[in-house]
C-alpha cells in the first residue's frame, strides 16, 4: 500500500515539475469548447442543446493529449523497467500511476466544466449532473485510456495509433455522461445514466489495471 | 502430490543463507543456475544452449560482440522478455515462479538512466526504495550518494549532472537496495577512472557478503576470479 | 483423452497446419460457390417482392449476412487471441491475424449497403441508426486492431498485443452496443428496423441464413489462404519453408 501511494506521490511530483504539460492539456481543452460557437453561432437555445456533447467530446480529445505521457517518458527514461521489476506488484504500480494521471489530467476538467458550461448558458442544476457525471465519466477514461497507451508504448506513430484504439472504446462514457446533462436538461431525470456510469467505473477500475499490466509486459518484452 | 511452493522456497532461503560465508575448500552449492537457455530476438536465434551456476560469492562476465545478444541474455535473467527455451533456477526454484520472491533479491540496472531527470538525487533514490516497498532515511540516502562522490549535489535535479553523474546516481541504488542478485548492464560506461574504482570495490565487497553478480562489459574487468560466459 | 490433445496441438504448429490449411482451401471456395448460388438465386428470383419496399430491400441479402458475419467474427478473433494468450500458440496469434481484414470488410460491407439501402428507404444515404452507429464503431475497432499490429515489428509482440486489444474489445461490443442504443432511443431518432417488416416471408429467411452460410464459408477460404501466407512470411529462415516446392521455384 505505501508502493501505491509513493506512485502516486512520484507521480504529481513529477507534474509539478512539468506544469506545462498539465497546463497545456487543460488550454486545450478551454480552446476546443470555446471554438464550437465560433463554428456553429451564438443562437443561445442551440448552444443550451449541444453544451453538454460538446464538453464530453472535448474533455475526450484533451484526455488523449495527456495519455500519451502516461507510460511513455518512464518507458523512454528506463524507470518502467524498473517499475516492472520492483518487488512490489506491478498491478497496484498500475493502478497508482492511473490514479495520478486521473489527478492530474481528469479532476482539472471537472473543476473547470462547470466555468465553460456557464458559457453555454447552463443552469446550476444542469452544472452540478455535468459535474457528477464529469467525476465518474474521467476515471474511466484514464482507466481505458491506460490500456491503450501501455499498447502503442514505443511503436511507431504511437500517437495517432492511440487515439484509433482508444476512441472508439470511449463511446459509452460519452453516451452516458453527456446523455446525463441532456435527459436532465429535457426533465427525464439523469439518475439512470450516472448509475451506469458508476457501474462502467466499477468494471473498468476491475478489469482496466489488469489489461494495462499484461500491456505493458508485451511491450516491454 | 501436495505441493508447498511457500515451504520449499523458506527452505531453499534458508539455505542460502547458511552458505552465504564462504568456507574456502567446500564446494559451495549454486544459487543461480541456468540450464539450455535460448533467446529470440524478431526471428532470429541469439543463442541457445547457454548454462552456468553461480554460487554466492561468484560473478559471471558475458562476452560478446555488439548485436551477440548479451543484453537480451540479461534480461531473460531478470524476467523482462522470457526465454523461447530454458529454466532461470533461483534458490531451486525457476524465477518465473517465484515472481516477487526473487524480483526483491534481485537488481538489474539497465544502460538506460533510470533516473528522473525532474527529481534531485536523494528523492529519486527515496522514491525508488519507496516503490519498492521499501522505507529509506535522508540519512542512508545521503551515505549513498557520498559514497559515489555526489556530496553537494543531493538536492539539485538530475538533469543539471553529467552523464557520468547520472550513472553515479543510478549506482547508489546498489548500496541501498540490499539485493542478492546484481545484474548489470555495462556497469562502467560513462564513468571516469575514480568512479570505477568505487565501483569495483562495491562489487568485491557485495561478493565478499555472499552476493552474485552478473555483468556485461567490453573492457577486461577490474574484478578478480569471475566465469565467463562468450555468446 | 490425451491423445487426443496431443493430436490438436500437433495442428498448432504452423508447419503441419501449412499443408493441412491448402488441402481445405478448395473445399471451402466449394461451399462457397454452392451456398452462394443457391442464396443468390432464392433473393432474386424466389423471393417475392416487397410490398412496402419494393425491389430495394432485396440488398439484405447482403446486408444482414454481412453484419452477422462482421460481429461474429470479431468473437472469433477475440476467442483465437485469448487461446494464444493463455496457450502461447504461435498459430491463434496468425489466425487471428488473418481474421481481422475479413471483419473489417464484412463491417465495411454492411455499412456500405446499409447505406445504399438506405437512400431509396429513408431517402438519405445515412442515418444515426443504433445498429448502423454500432457497426461503424465495430469497423473502427477492427481498423485499430490492424493499424497495431502494423505498428508493432517484433511479430511475437504484435500478436500479443492485438491480442490483448481484440479482448478489451471483445468486452466493450456489447457495452457499445447497448449504450448506442439507449443513446438511439432516448433520441428517438430513425430507427427503423429491417427486421421489423410486420411479415417476413419465410423464403426471404432462408435466403438470408443461405447468403449467411456462404459468406461463413468465404471468410474461412480467405481466413486459411491468409494464414498460409503469414506463416510463409514468418517462417522464410526454417528449413521447411526452403524445401517446400512453391517456394524452390
Amino acid at each position: 500500500m505505501s508502493a501505491f501511494l509513493a506512485i502516486i506521490r512520484r507521480d504529481l511530483l513529477l507534474a509539478m515539475r512539468r506544469k506545462s504539460e498539465v497546463l497545456t492539456a487543460l488550454f486545450f481543452f478551454i480552446i476546443v469548447v470555446s471554438l464550437f460557437p465560433l463554428g456553429i453561432g451564438p443562437e443561445p437555445q442551440l448552444l443550451k442543446k449541444i453544451a453538454p456533447g460538446i464538453l464530453w467530446v472535448a474533455a475526450l480529445l484533451s484526455t488523449m493529449l495527456s495519455l500519451n505521457r502516461l507510460f511513455a517518458t518512464d518507458h523512454a527514461d528506463g524507470t518502467l523497467e524498473q517499475l516492472v521489476l520492483s518487488p512490489t506488484p506491478l498491478g497496484l504500480l498500475v493502478a497508482g500511476k492511473i490514479v495520478a494521471h486521473w489527478l492530474t489530467s481528469g479532476l482539472p476538467l471537472v473543476l473547470l466544466a462547470p466555468v465553460l458550461g456557464v458559457q453555454f448558458d447552463l443552469d446550476a442544476s444542469a452544472l452540478g449532473i455535468l459535474v457528477g457525471a464529469l467525476l465518474l465519466g474521467t476515471p474511466l477514461l484514464s482507466l481505458i485510456g491506460a490500456i491503450g497507451a501501455a499498447l502503442t508504448l514505443g511503436v511507431r506513430g504511437g500517437g495517432v495509433l492511440l487515439s484509433l484504439l482508444v476512441l472508439p472504446l470511449y463511446v459509452p462514457a460519452l453516451i452516458f455522461g453527456a446523455g446525463a446533462v441532456e435527459a436532465h436538461i429535457s426533465g427525464l431525470g439523469a439518475t439512470g445514466h450516472l448509475s451506469l456510469l458508476a457501474a462502467l467505473l466499477a468494471l473498468a477500475a476491475f478489469f482496466a489495471p489488469w489489461a494495462t499490466t499484461a500491456a505493458l509486459r508485451v511491450s516491454l518484452e | 502430490m501436495p505441493f508447498d511452493p511457500g515451504n520449499s522456497r523458506k527452505a531453499g532461503f534458508d539455505a542460502g543463507f547458511l552458505f552465504r560465508t564462504p568456507i574456502s575448500g567446500t564446494i559451495r552449492p549454486s544459487m543461480l543456475s541456468v540450464s539450455d537457455l535460448s533467446c529470440i530476438r524478431g526471428e532470429r536465434r541469439l543463442f541457445s544452449g547457454l548454462g552456468f551456476d553461480l554460487a554466492p560469492g561468484e560473478w559471471l562476465h558475458v562476452q560478446g560482440e555488439n548485436g551477440s545478444g548479451k543484453t537480451t541474455l540479461l534480461r531473460a535473467l531478470v524476467g523482462l522478455s522470457p526465454p523461447a527455451e530454458g529454466e532461470i533456477i533461483w534458490r531451486g526454484e525457476p524465477t518465473h515462479r517465484l515472481g516477487e520472491d526473487y524480483r526483491r533479491e534481485m537488481l538489474y540496472l539497465g544502460h538506460h538512466g533510470a533516473v528522473k531527470e525532474e527529481l534531485t538525487p536523494l528523492e529519486n533514490l527515496k522514491l525508488a526504495a519507496a516503490l519498492d516497498g521499501r522505507s529509506l532515511d535522508d540519512r542512508e540516502a545521503m551515505a549513498a550518494l557520498h559514497r559515489f562522490g555526489l556530496k553537494g549535489r543531493e538536492e539539485l535535479p538530475v538533469r543539471f549532472l553529467s552523464a557520468g553523474q547520472k550513472r553515479r546516481v543510478l549506482l547508489a541504488r546498489l548500496v541501498t537496495r540490499n539485493a542478492v542478485l546484481w545484474v548489470l548492464d555495462e556497469p562502467f560506461t560513462a564513468l571516469d577512472v575514480k568512479a570505477v574504482d568505487m565501483l569495483s570495490a562495491l562489487i568485491g565487497e557485495h561478493l565478499a557478503d555472499g552476493g552474485l553478480a552478473v555483468l556485461t562489459s567490453h573492457q577486461p574487468m577490474p574484478i578478480p576470479g569471475g566465469k565467463v560466459a562468450r555468446l | 483423452m490425451s491423445n487426443r490433445i496431443i493430436h490438436w496441438f500437433k495442428f498448432a504448429s504452423p508447419q503441419s497446419f501449412y499443408p493441412l490449411a491448402g488441402k481445405m482451401i478448395p473445399w471451402f471456395w466449394a461451399l462457397t460457390a454452392v451456398f452462394g448460388a443457391i442464396g443468390l438465386w432464392i433473393s432474386f428470383f424466389v423471393a417475392p417482392t416487397d410490398a412496402v419496399q419494393g425491389e430495394g430491400y432485396r440488398i439484405i441479402f447482403i446486408h444482414v449476412p454481412a453484419s452477422w458475419m462482421s460481429m461474429f467474427i470479431y468473437m472469433v478473433m477475440a476467442a483465437w487471441a485469448g487461446l494464444g494468450l493463455a496457450l502461447n500458440t504461435r498459430l491463434s496469434g496468425m489466425m487471428a491475424q488473418a481474421l481481422a481484414p475479413t471483419g473489417a470488410l464484412m463491417a465495411f460491407i454492411s455499412l456500405w449497403t446499409g447505406a445504399f439501402w438506405g437512400k431509396p428507404m429513408w431517402g438519405t444515404w445515412w442515418v444515426w441508426d443504433a445498429r448502423l452507429t454500432s457497426e461503424l464503431i465495430l469497423f473502427f475497432l477492427y481498423i485499430g486492431f490492424i493499424a497495431l499490429q502494423a505498428a508493432i515489428d517484433d511479430p511475437r509482440r504484435a500478436d500479443k498485443a492485438g491480442a490483448i486489444l481484440a479482448l478489451v474489445g471483445v468486452v466493450n461490443v456489447p457495452i457499445i452496443y447497448f449504450s448506442v442504443k439507449w443513446w438511439n432511443t432516448l433520441h428517438q431518432g430513425a430507427s427503423v428496423s429491417m427486421m421489423k417488416s410486420p411479415s417476413m416471408a419465410q423464403t426471404m429467411l432462408w435466403g438470408m441464413l443461405i447468403m449467411a452460410l456462404c459468406f461463413w464459408m468465404y471468410s474461412i477460404a480467405v481466413a486459411l489462404m491468409r494464414v498460409r501466407a503469414i506463416i510463409l512470411e514468418r517462417e522464410t529462415h526454417t528449413e521447411w519453408v526452403k524445401e517446400l516446392p512453391e517456394v524452390k521455384q
